[in-house]
């Protein structure tokens, strides 16, 4: 697309652009799947050109993305295929739009999920963080819209957050360019296995409820050892979620 | 697995369930916040002695306030269309001088050196060919210069606030206040603010959303409102005021647009889609400076080009069908006429006449098209001099010789503003009917969609009609 340096990094030598090819539409002969998961209007679809060199409509309004999109890139010769789901506020609602994205990380079982959240709006976005964080553990966060966040004067300290969520974070600034040689080279990492995610598991819940989840989590994980979101499953069968128990009827979720 | 312990599973989780009682969903929601607070508090630190969002909530003050949020909504429209008008005049008339007054002849001569038979150079060059570039002359200028800047209005993050404005009024006409964000893309075109509504969580409201988005005028049609507002509506007025004159006229469509949409959806709400209205959460996002270049870049070359390329992909086959039935005879006139003659007497109820509607038939697949079959036709019946020859779409090249044309096909100010009414209600175009059916997986609700606001358009065009004619 445009060749125009953009942001200082680009011309550094460090900068990693020459192992990234963008791929576009070309998603054939995959070795990664990613997710692109987030609240609504934080981004994702920014994020998701960026990486591929697509160029999804983007739009300052939540909701903005429906339908998933695809597309995909190339790093150290290593082909990754992209998902942006539409943006939700959680996963514990039944609207379509959530559903598209829930069934996805769920079932799509993508090797990397990256949450792509409002650095200005941190608190709210870890909602739906710590949801997917129950769901998958191979995960990286996107602090995006740092921009935003510094004209606020909000800092955020990324190593202490990092550590907190168990899950690697990188600051972008999508709109510029900025942090996405680094997102990438994250990503990789993750899918690689080179970084190992030991995501954070949700603490404040109530005694008699943690009690419940506990004893059924150990039951599905008795049936399915190498499940690795039983504690999530728990929480959904609890819900009494329909989808999901027909889903362990049939095997989907193995 | 044995079926025997999933079963056990299921048991355990539903017994699980009676013993914890209503509060799960509560006591859970209540959890992950309360995490989600311990670890942003560790993360993140606020310089407190400057305020945050202080512009932000400023502006929003204004732009959502009771006094002012409707006023300015309409100025910025007026604005945006205004620049629209204006702008698209220049360019369009050179590339209409371009594509029609120097290469056709050109195409036309070549048939001729090689001895390419009348029908097929007919069929070819002054149908397809014709019908082709007069879309790209009319269409292209106008939504190279809307489209930019309704995306800079989105990516700036104003569409959120229509919704808030307009959220009282959708509530009060018992649709989602989501509703005007799907609308609001309908303004571009229909097929997306169609896919648009998945945002709608409530079936029953998602399905006015679809059936109600036709009346957002899009693309296809602003051209056609335009062109025949400032030939008619500003004749009327002294010549320093008809740009005034058109562009409220104009923006009067528009705006009845929206009015219809609503009293759809009221009546939908209260007969056929009866229910309670959802509440939902709307995040007004911050206002983003766009990036200019790069929007003006992206929505040029995406959602210009493409919706050019589709209006194309359609102009071509109907260029070629509009050639056929004014050449193929069936006794001692072509199928056109007939229909034409056929139709006159019903389009006369209407304050419209027979060319009018056969154009709208014709143009089902793309609305772009019915200005250029409306004059060919209009030539080829009333047999005035002006225009190439049966069947050959062409564009004049001025405003006033099109008014020409169409005041000697006996036109009035009547025919002019019921042509604008229709063309606000009328069946939305195939892209969109086929998008409605994908959407909503129903032939019935497809087929109230498509049938309903031709329907609409009969009942205002023959009321607008037989009270003119009983005042004037």
């Amino acid at each position: 697309m445009d060749n125009k340096v953009s942001s200082a990094c680009e011309t550094c030598l460090q900068y990693n652009s020459k192992g990234l090819k963008k791929l576009g539409l070309n998603t054939e002969n995959i070795d990664f799947v990613v997710a692109l998961a987030g609240n609504p209007n934080t981004g994702k679809s920014t994020v998701f050109n960026a990486l591929t060199g697509l160029r999804q409509h983007t739009g300052n309004w939540p909701g903005k993305t429906v339908v998933r999109a695809e597309g995909a890139f190339e790093y150290n010769d290593q082909k990754f295929k992209l998902v942006d789901l539409p943006g939700t506020y959680s996963l514990l609602s039944t609207s379509q739009d959530e559903e598209v994205a829930r069934n996805f990380i769920l079932f799509g079982k993508p090797d990397v999920t990256v949450i792509v959240v409002d650095a200005s709006r941190l608190e709210r976005n870890l909602n739906l963080v710590l949801q997917i964080l129950e769901i998958t553990d191979k995960a990286v966060l996107c602090l995006n819209l740092m921009d935003e966040a510094k004209r606020n004067n909000i800092k955020i300290d990324t190593r202490t957050l990092a550590k907190d969520l168990g899950v690697p974070v990188v600051p972008t600034s999508a709109r510029f360019n900025e942090g996405i040689p680094d997102l990438i080279k994250t990503i990789n990492e993750v899918a690689t296995g080179k970084i190992i995610c030991k995501p954070h598991r949700i603490k404040n819940v109530p005694k008699n409820i943690e009690n419940a989840v506990k004893t059924l989590a150990n039951e599905i994980e008795q049936q399915y050892p190498s499940i690795p979101n039983s504690r999530w499953i728990a929480f959904r069968l609890l819900e009494g979620d329909t989808h999901i128990i027909e889903a362990l009827k049939t095997g989907e979720l193995v | 697995m044995s079926k025997n312990t999933i079963e056990n599973i299921i048991a355990l989780s539903s017994d699980l369930r009676w013993k914890i009682g209503d509060d799960f969903h509560d006591g859970l929601a209540e959890g992950i916040y309360a995490d989600a607070s311990e670890i942003a508090g560790a993360a993140v630190s606020t310089d407190t002695q400057k305020k945050r969002f202080r512009l932000d909530a400023k502006i929003d003050k204004i732009v959502t306030s009771k006094t002012w949020g409707f006023p300015i909504m309409f100025l910025i429209l007026g604005v945006i269309l205004w620049l629209t008008i204006i702008g698209a005049n220049y360019p369009s008339s050179m590339l209409a001088q371009l594509l029609l007054d120097t290469i056709h002849p050109i195409l036309k001569g070549f048939a001729a050196t090689i001895g390419m038979p009348w029908w097929l150079d007919g069929f070819l060059i002054d149908g397809v060919y014709l019908a082709v570039a007069w879309v790209i002359a009319v269409m292209l200028p106008p939504m190279a210069i809307f489209f930019p800047l309704f995306t800079l209005l989105e990516d700036f993050g104003y569409l959120p606030r229509v919704a808030f404005n307009l959220d009282y009024m959708f509530k009060k006409s018992g649709a989602h206040g989501k509703q005007a964000l799907t609308m609001s893309m309908g303004f571009g075109c229909n097929a997306a603010g169609v896919v648009a509504t998945r945002i709608i969580d409530s079936p029953r409201e998602r399905l006015i959303a679809i059936i109600t988005n036709n009346f957002s005028l899009c693309n296809g049609r602003w051209p056609t409102q335009i062109l025949i507002a400032t030939i008619f509506i500003g004749a009327v007025v002294p010549a320093s005021f008809s740009s005034i004159a058109s562009l409220s006229a104009v923006i009067g469509i528009a705006i009845l647009g929206i009015f219809f949409m609503f009293f759809t959806s009221w009546v939908l709400t209260k007969t056929v889609l009866k229910g309670e209205v959802s509440t939902f959460n709307l995040e007004l996002p911050p206002y983003r400076p766009p990036r200019f270049w790069k929007t003006i870049y992206t929505s040029l070359i995406d959602r210009t080009l493409i919706v050019l390329w589709r209006a194309i992909l359609f102009a071509a086959p109907a260029g070629a069908v509009i050639w056929l039935i004014s050449n193929i005879y069936i006794g001692n006139e072509s199928i056109a006429s007939w229909t034409i003659n056929a139709m006159d007497g019903f389009g006369f109820l209407l304050g419209l006449n027979g060319v009018i509607l056969l154009a709208y038939i014709v143009a089902i697949p793309a609305n772009e098209i019915v200005i250029p079959t409306i004059l060919m036709l209009t030539v080829m019946v009333s047999g005035i001099p002006g225009g190439e020859g049966a069947g050959v779409m062409f564009e004049l090249d001025s405003v006033t010789a099109t008014g020409d044309i169409l005041r000697a096909g006996g036109w009035t100010l009547l025919t002019a503003i019921n042509l604008m009414l229709f063309s606000l209600l009328h069946n939305p175009c195939s892209t969109t009917i086929y998008t409605i059916y994908k959407e909503t997986k129903s032939i019935k609700w497809t087929t109230v969609a498509s049938i309903l606001p031709v329907i609409m358009g009969f009942v205002i065009t023959f009321l607008v009609a037989q009270i003119w004619r009983l005042v004037f």
